[in-house]
């Protein structure tokens, strides 16, 4: 089992979860989040003055998927999340050594 | 015949009267909109709060002491409940058609009350987001039942300046206020800020100007648009008469041009900024909006349309200047109101001349002159006090955590996290 984290633009939140479930991911845990990457936020004007906005708003997906699910996860996270401009995301895999569903006390593949 | 036409006469301008002072009533409600909708979130309810119970002040201390002072009435106004049907008469046939209008007395109180209220509501704004709630009362209390009805008492009262000489004789004139209400105010706000200081992290060390934006600009947009609105009230109402042709035309034109004068403020500004800063910036074209308004109060019956419509794109243009020098000279004014009701008050009244015989350039710089040492030196020696004595700013702590919390121990987003 593997523990998926992407960042995506927030706007690109509707087609990501489209595109999950058609390839079979029953459920995720969303949060919107903010931070930088390599182009460091950006400026914006108010009344003249230049500020810096450090953090910029991001949506950060969690799902839990089988080994063999990976693949068609992360392939459709990608195709779903990418507008080729800067500041598109990231995804991150993580090894998930156990999940557990609360309701039914069902452990690893069951629970996923 | 001619007591029936009297009495409508007199029905119609005291009616014309209390509508036009419930328009600018609701201008209270346009500053605070504004105002909430400039500052940061942590310091809205603190606004709000300084907005109504400065209006209310306002309204108490002008029916005690300032309406007195400005135009000779008695003390708490007793006597305006007296009403004489034969003496309204004798005056209306004295006056004729074509004189100046009758109306009840407790009408043009509460038509004159409503001006202070804008007066000092200019001031909150400047001094918003680091002034003592209380501090920022007690000068209510001065500005609106002394510091403001002495002024206005030379002007619209036609009393000689401490005995000293005649302003209407100088050739001032200052139809509904661009130097009275709002020039005042600004210049009470002035003196306010310089010994207040900026909001901490406005200015670096090297002359550096930083962003601190508004929380909420659909609220400084309505607020706008109310003052706007409010507007027709504070300028259409100082015709003062509305019961006869050509009364009811000069009014006319006053909404005419001062509608003119908004819009041309407003697309000027916008402009302006788009050039200067690249970028449409929206609170420019707010304060532009508002500079044309400001611009043309001083004299809104007067001018053409093209005039008017001018004279607010000039008021527009200077605006956004006098705002980013006013930056550059570290005086933090949050909304720009300094900029909008000073800078600009002083525009309009020097723009009178032009459109208006009756006055003259040495007139109104006089006037303006006048009005601005009298209200700036009087306000900084108030201001001065209160800062021995209680203290005009809040901690830097308070300050930090936001004056909603500090001075109301409430926020006006509480489901909301702020930074």
């Amino acid at each position: 089992m593997k523990l998926i984290t992407a960042v995506v633009k927030p706007f690109k939140l509707d087609d990501v979860r489209t595109a999950l479930s058609e390839v079979g991911v029953q459920g995720m845990t969303v949060t919107e989040v903010k931070g930088f990457g390599r182009q460091k936020g950006h400026t914006e004007l108010y009344r003249g003055a230049e500020y810096v906005v450090d953090f910029l708003p991001k949506v950060k997906l969690e799902l839990a998927v089988d080994d063999d699910m990976v693949d068609s996860a992360v392939e459709a996270i990608t195709k779903a999340a990418q507008t080729g401009k800067i500041g598109d995301g990231k995804i991150f895999i993580t090894a998930l050594e156990e999940v557990i569903r609360i309701r039914t006390g069902e452990t690893g593949s069951e629970a996923v | 015949m001619d007591s029936q036409i009297f009495q409508l006469q007199y029905a119609i301008d005291t009616f014309y009267f209390l509508m036009c002072g419930a328009l600018v009533m609701w201008m209270a409600a346009g500053f605070s909109m504004l105002e909430a909708g400039l500052v940061r979130s942590k310091n809205t309810t603190e606004i709000l709060t300084k907005n109504v119970a400065l209006y209310a002040i306002a309204c108490i201390m002008y029916l005690m002491t300032g309406y007195a002072i400005m135009y000779d009435g008695n003390w708490m106004l007793s006597g305006i409940e007296v009403f004489s049907l034969d003496g309204m008469l004798a005056d209306s046939a004295e006056n004729g058609f074509d004189g100046d209008s009758v109306y009840s007395a407790a009408s043009d109180f509460f038509f004159q009350v409503v001006f202070v209220a804008t007066a000092m509501s200019i001031v909150s704004g400047a001094v918003a987001e680091r002034m003592k709630l209380w501090s920022f009362l007690a000068f209510a209390v001065v500005l609106t039942g002394f510091i403001y009805p002495l002024e206005g008492s030379w002007t619209w009262g036609g009393k000689e300046v401490f005995g000293l000489y005649n302003l209407g004789d100088l050739g001032f004139s200052d139809f509904a206020g661009s130097g009275i209400v709002h020039m005042a105010g600004a210049a009470a706000a002035l003196a306010g800020v310089l010994l207040l200081g900026a909001r901490k992290g406005k200015y670096g060390p090297n002359g550096q100007v930083y962003a601190i934006p508004g929380a909420n600009l659909p609220l400084a947009t309505l607020g706008t648009f109310i003052l706007w609105m409010g507007w027709f009230g504070f300028n259409g109402g100082s015709v003062l008469k509305l019961g006869d042709a050509a009364s009811a035309h000069s009014v006319a034109m006053v909404f005419l041009n001062t509608n003119a004068a908004a819009a041309g403020g407003a697309i000027a500004a916008l402009i302006t900024a788009r050039l200067l800063f690249g970028k449409a910036d929206l609170t420019m074209l707010l304060n532009g909006a508002l500079a044309g308004l400001v611009a043309i109060t001083a004299e809104p019956s007067t001018p053409t349309a093209l005039q008017a419509t001018l004279f607010g794109m000039f008021a527009g243009i200077l605006v956004v200047f006098s705002i980013i020098t006013l930056d550059k000279m570290k005086i933090d004014d949050p909304v720009g109101a300094i900029s909008v009701h000073g800078v600009v008050g002083l525009l309009g009244l020097l723009l009178v001349p032009l459109t208006n015989d009756n006055s003259t350039l040495s007139g109104q710089l006089i006037g303006a002159l006048t009005i601005f040492l009298w209200v700036f030196i009087a306000s900084f020696a108030v201001w001065y006090l209160l800062k021995l004595v209680t203290g005009i700013r809040v901690s830097d702590d308070e300050e930090q955590e936001g004056v909603d919390l500090a001075e109301c121990g409430m926020e006006a987003y509480p489901e909301f996290m702020s930074k």
